[in-house]
């Protein structure tokens, strides 16, 4: 078995640093990496940090022309007109998050359950061109989903669940089943087969082997799972803006803030920005919290590990 | 496996497993195969208005149509110069990243978690930023990016970014270049850790200097990796969608080709137009990721 991918970038390259004096050139050459490596988080952190300083500002006191200066004195007013909305700023975000969060909950978990067992399945299971559905399964993870929208947008209006927030639920699940199954089958290739041929002589079926030997060991599989489901679901634009045709009582986090910040709010760049910000919080702390399984759900999309 | 243990299985062992997956399977073929072919025949007929008239085949009219909407050659136009800037930069930047953190430095993991944090942000958030710093005032009316340029002595740099024809779709890419970055230096950091330090070792044997190193013996083998980034960012620039969307909504200056499709179907509610559209995308996605899911799976079979 090749070596874990995220163990690789997050391996400490401490072998060929042994600790001794740097002369001249390896210095100069530390200096300017660090510099380099600053200049780069620099870059890379400057937006989140305009959304920050500026949601910080209040309603009123936010310009362009000081977008990257730091606030005068903290004022937390856009916060609560962004969260609840007043009479001047009419939508507001609240719903539209609780709506989200409870979708993207019930599609993760049951994406999931799916995605355990058909990799499962496509590990230990190999059935007679196993090989070749996988691999079907495989392109629909690539595919446009412009490619099967309109279609898909007539069968939710036929059965008449586009006008409930179920019809994401469905979308979001049985597009989910290719990332889920291929993050379980990496994870499982990697069980040794003689733990599955000891179930086997033991008579053991294939149900519990998978209950009591497989299902035990897959928490991190689950994990990893669960988080890019919950990542891909709540940052999702495209389904939700299909399916829900923008009806705002189905808006959700993300069409609910193109509508707050593409309308005519566009003076009230505080509170956008503080919008923008609290749409962002929930991935960002799962990426805070459990940002080494965000990662490897990102690197499975492209097949490696 | 070994072949008598495979010899041994019994009935219900070799089709027990296709038993838990046929839900699935089923599903799959229906809501992508299933819907792809129903996209494909809506695209064959003249349901141009909601289909309140009598539907009609009406061969490629469609696509043939499309060629000559310069609506759509633009959008088209847009996408290709979009994606060479966007995979060029990324692919140069994630680069870079990973040739500073690969040998290993102090604070590396604090570096590469800042890094890898555009990926968690949705572009719909993130939009609203970008909207803002690239804004196109200038001089004493200038903010966002144009007025830091101006501080730090590089005012002719000043730009319309997204706003006017000429640079619009450069501009776009730049956000692009920013979330994706982190995710080249991820797959490049990868492959540079992968190789064994043998390798480098014996070409400092050898007499190979730092540089050298690089080019003759670390970077061949980053072939690989380097062939994965394209297919990746690729497939990704061409369905560039909501990255567009949240900067600078459905402007004609910006559009691409997935947004073009939205439009032609929700305001024009053209379907036919729409789905045609569609798989067009689908195949310019499918000719660079087919290719690669089918190397994929031979190596999958050598493992």
């Amino acid at each position: 078995m090749s070596k874990d991918i995220v163990d690789l970038i997050t391996a400490k390259a401490g072998v060929r640093n042994k600790k001794r004096k740097l002369n001249g050139k390896e210095k100069f050459w530390l200096i300017f990496r660090y510099i380099s490596l600053a200049f780069i988080w620099f870059l890379v952190v400057m937006p989140i940090y305009v959304m920050v300083i500026n949601s910080l500002k209040g309603v009123k006191n936010v310009y362009l022309t000081n977008a990257f200066k730091l606030p005068e004195k903290l004022d937390f007013s856009a916060w609560s007109v962004a969260w609840s909305g007043t009479d001047y700023f009419p939508q507001s975000i609240s719903e539209s998050m609780g709506r989200t969060l409870f979708f993207v909950i019930q599609s993760s978990i049951i994406s999931a359950v799916i995605g355990s067992i058909n990799g499962y399945v496509f590990a230990k299971w190999k059935f007679k061109g196993s090989n070749f559905v996988f691999t079907l399964f495989l392109f629909g993870m690539f595919i446009p989903y412009q490619a099967i929208m309109i279609p898909l947008v007539r069968i939710a209006t036929t059965l008449d669940i586009n006008k409930s927030i179920y019809v994401l639920v469905m979308a979001h699940v049985i597009y989910g089943i290719p990332i889920c199954t291929l993050i379980f089958r990496n994870y499982y290739e990697a069980i040794p087969n003689e733990l599955i041929e000891a179930g086997r002589v033991d008579k053991a079926s294939m149900v519990r082997i998978y209950r009591s030997l497989i299902l035990p060991l897959s928490v991190p599989a689950f994990v990893v799972v669960l988080i890019w489901q919950f990542t891909s679901a709540w940052n999702d634009f495209l389904f939700a803006i299909f399916l829900t045709g923008g009806s705002p009582k189905l808006s959700v986090a993300t069409t609910a803030l193109n509508f707050i910040t593409g309308s005519s709010n566009q003076v009230y760049y505080g509170v956008n920005m503080t919008a923008s910000l609290i749409v962002s919080l929930p991935t960002l702390i799962v990426y805070i919290f459990l940002g080494r399984y965000f990662l490897r759900g990102l690197l499975s999309g492209s097949l490696k590990g | 496996m070994s072949k008598t243990t495979k010899n041994k299985r019994s009935f219900s062992a070799r089709v027990g497993g296709l038993f838990f997956v046929l839900p699935s399977i089923i599903t799959v073929v229906i809501f992508v195969y299933g819907l792809i072919l129903w996209s494909v025949n809506v695209s064959l007929t003249n349901q141009n208005s909601g289909g309140k008239k009598a539907i009609e085949y009406v061969g490629f009219k469609n696509y043939t149509d499309l060629i000559k909407d310069e609506r759509f050659t633009h959008s088209l136009s847009n996408l290709v110069k979009f994606t060479i800037v966007f995979i060029l930069g990324a692919l140069v930047t994630g680069f870079i990243m990973a040739l500073l953190l690969e040998k290993g430095i102090k604070g590396e993991g604090f570096f590469r978690s800042f890094y890898l944090y555009p990926m968690a942000i949705s572009f719909i958030a993130m939009g609203t930023v970008f909207n803002w710093i690239l804004n196109s005032a200038r001089d004493e009316e200038a903010g966002g990016l144009n007025l830091a340029l101006q501080k730090i002595g590089l005012g002719f740099l000043q730009n319309d970014w997204y706003v006017s024809e000429k640079g619009a779709m450069y501009a776009m890419a730049l956000p692009a270049i920013w979330q994706m970055s982190g995710y080249v230096l991820a797959l490049f950091l990868a492959g540079f850790r992968g190789i064994p330090d043998d390798l480098r070792e014996a070409a400092r044997v050898d007499g190979a200097s730092e540089s050298q190193i690089y080019r003759h013996v670390l970077f061949p083998q980053l072939t690989p990796t380097l062939l994965t980034i394209l297919i990746i960012l690729g497939h990704i620039s061409m369905k560039a969608f909501d990255l567009i969307i949240g900067i600078n909504g459905k402007s004609y200056v910006t559009q691409v080709v997935a947004v073009y499709m939205w439009e032609a179907t929700f305001d024009a509610r053209d379907y036919a137009k729409g789905t045609s559209i569609a798989i067009v995308l689908l195949i310019m996605i499918a000719i660079v990721v087919v290719p690669y899911l089918r190397y994929n799976n031979k190596q999958q079979a050598y493992r």
